[in-house]
């Protein structure tokens, strides 16, 4: 059985948070559908609650704390990568945003991510195809076709078996056929040489 | 080892009086501080370079060569020379007038600088910031090298039949230290000429210098000047001190939070732990500065941020004596007992000139530029 891991990405500010929970039924489904494949999943959950404060200081200083380096590892390491936000104000709330500005560049280029969302009125909901979706577009990731948004009548009941379920296992299928063909990820070495001096030398830029 | 001191240059407000020093206030302050670093016992000076405010040092050679002739001793060099936005025709001229009036005390550090609208200002591009230090320095080294040169490039006007004057002293090329943070190219660019390697090793967690200085020690094997623990490194820090930690801590605490890059965001307990900044008595500076070695190995050069953030004249040269009588003795004890004898001492024009005059009599070529 191979094995791959899951960032589990989530933006959601109230604890408990229904972000969250959206994340982790994502992921759950995703890891599911991949074991019926044959493959195993590592979920590795990043509540970016948890990173608020490091994340600013990381905005004004440059670097990440220690926490965060491992938080931003976790994501830059990971074969697929779930990413739930709130939509507030008709998009990512600042978090979110914030996360992914501090995340190394070229860090999910090629990489493969469900992107998903809450928010309090289905209205909400294109937030996920014109805000989200870019951002992930820029950041050369590979996005799958399904988005999920959960709106507040999804959840009523207590249980998500009615349409929501039907996108959430939809999407996660979606994200298996993505990671499953593709090798383990190894993340960018931002200290790497990849250019020689003598190519340095003859005027080629570095890669 | 090279014990010093390295500044910014800025005009910052002192954020325990509002009082903001007008530049000239700034640039006296800065010469005072480099005659100061003489007369505690200190051996280097290096200041920034910039051309924008709220920075005043946008003419280093014209600072160094006034502190050339009020000192003796003071080894003068740059933290850094903006190899990307000079002309190195004019820095070639410029350091080698200053290697005379300051008779050799004169190396420099050369980095790119972080800050975009610059470059247009000087004609260049930021995108072009590694191409130009590569084709810069190259034309730098064959300026003081040979004294006819022939070349055309692709960032500035070829030159034909040009001599660069004054030609160095002694023939002898200011010894040149690469500084960057975090670009593995410039660790590459030191290693293959065999120059210096600077880690500013401030603001940004010890990781960075780890990686960067091993980089350039491997490398710098790899294109034969020596074993890895030979290369020439330097370090940044930054530090403030009083006799109790706890005076110190609440002292520069104002300092801290108000200070321009760090500022505002992490608390003075969490960027002292996450960088090499030391706040607190003389020998927790002494204990965390010996500590660089196990990350980076026995290096050369050690230079300390203590003018910034606003902190006043009067403050910053009581940290000098503090550094020249009880921590800098200590390290320089300390350094020199863990040494082994194969690692050298960071060239000077002396041992520069020794060593050339060395070649010659044994025959060999002077010429080492690549």
């Amino acid at each position: 059985m191979s094995r791959r891991t899951l960032a589990v990405v989530s933006a959601g500010l109230g604890r408990p948070s229904t972000t969250r929970l959206l994340a982790d039924q994502l992921a759950a489904a995703t890891r599911d559908e991949l074991a019926g494949q044959g493959v195993e999943v590592d979920l590795r959950p990043v509540e970016l609650r948890d990173h608020a404060h490091d994340v600013v200081n990381n905005l004004l200083t440059g670097f990440p704390s220690a926490t965060l380096r491992e938080a931003l590892d976790v994501v830059s390491g990971a074969d697929g990568v779930v990413a739930v936000t709130p939509i507030f104000n008709a998009s990512y709330n600042g978090l979110f945003k914030s996360f992914f500005d501090v995340l190394d560049s070229g860090a999910l280029a090629g990489r493969p991510v469900l992107i998903a969302a809450t928010g309090g009125t289905a209205r909400h909901s294109l937030a996920l195809e014109h805000a989200v979706r870019p951002m992930f577009a820029y950041l050369r990731a590979v996005v799958v076709p399904t988005a999920v948004f959960a709106a507040p009548e999804d959840w009523s009941g207590g249980s998500a078996e009615g349409a929501l379920r039907a996108r959430i296992v939809r999407a996660a299928g979606e994200l298996a056929d993505q990671v499953r063909p593709r090798p383990a990820a190894a993340p960018p070495d931002p200290f790497a040489l990849t250019t020689s001096f003598d190519e340095l030398l003859a005027g080629r830029d570095p890669a | 080892m090279q014990f010093g001191v390295f500044t910014v240059g800025d005009v910052t407000v002192d954020p325990t009086t509002g009082r903001e020093p007008s530049e000239h206030e700034r640039i006296k302050a800065m010469v005072t501080i480099a005659r100061k670093v003489e007369e505690v016992g200190l051996d280097v000076f290096a200041t920034g370079e910039h051309h924008n405010p709220p920075f005043v040092p946008s003419s280093p050679t014209t600072m160094l060569g006034w502190i050339a002739a009020r000192t003796e001793r003071l080894l003068l060099s740059t933290a850094t020379t903006l190899i990307t936005t000079n002309d190195p025709v004019k820095i070639a001229e410029d350091y080698a007038m200053l290697q005379h009036l300051a008779d050799g005390r004169v190396d420099l550090m050369l980095g790119r600088g972080n800050t975009g609208p610059v470059y247009p200002w000087f004609g260049q591009d930021i995108r072009n910031g590694i191409p130009l230090t590569i084709e810069n320095y190259d034309l730098l080294r064959r300026l003081w090298r040979e004294d006819v040169v022939d070349w055309s490039g692709k960032f500035r006007t070829p030159l034909q039949s040009f001599t660069s004057t004054p030609r160095p002293l002694d023939g002898v090329p200011p010894f040149v230290w690469h500084g960057s943070i975090r670009s593995p190219e410039i660790a590459e660019q030191a290693a293959y000429y065999g120059d210096g390697f600077f880690a500013n090793h401030i603001f940004w967690p010890k990781e960075h210098t780890q990686r960067m200085v091993g980089l350039y020690r491997e490398r710098f094997a790899h294109y034969g000047h020596g074993s890895p623990d030979q290369a020439i490194v330097g370090l940044g820090g930054q530090v403030f001190m009083r006799r109790n930690s706890q005076d110190a801590v609440r002292e520069f605490r104002p300092y801290f939070d108000n200070a321009p890059v760090y500022g505002h965001g992490p608390s003075l307990e969490e960027f002292t732990a996450q960088t090499p900044l030391t706040v607190g008595s003389p020998q927790q500076v002494i204990d965390r500065t010996l500590g660089f070695r196990d990350y980076v190995g026995d290096y050369q050069r050690q230079l300390f941020l203590v003018d910034h953030a606003g902190l006043p004249l009067k403050t910053v040269l009581e940290q000098l004596d503090i550094l020249g009588e009880e921590v800098v003795p200590v390290l320089r004890r300390e350094f020199d007992a863990l040494r082994p004898a194969h690692v050298p001492e960071a060239p000077t024009h002396a041992s520069l000139r020794a060593a050339r005059a060395a070649d010659a009599g044994a025959g060999v070529g002077t010429e080492t530029g690549r």
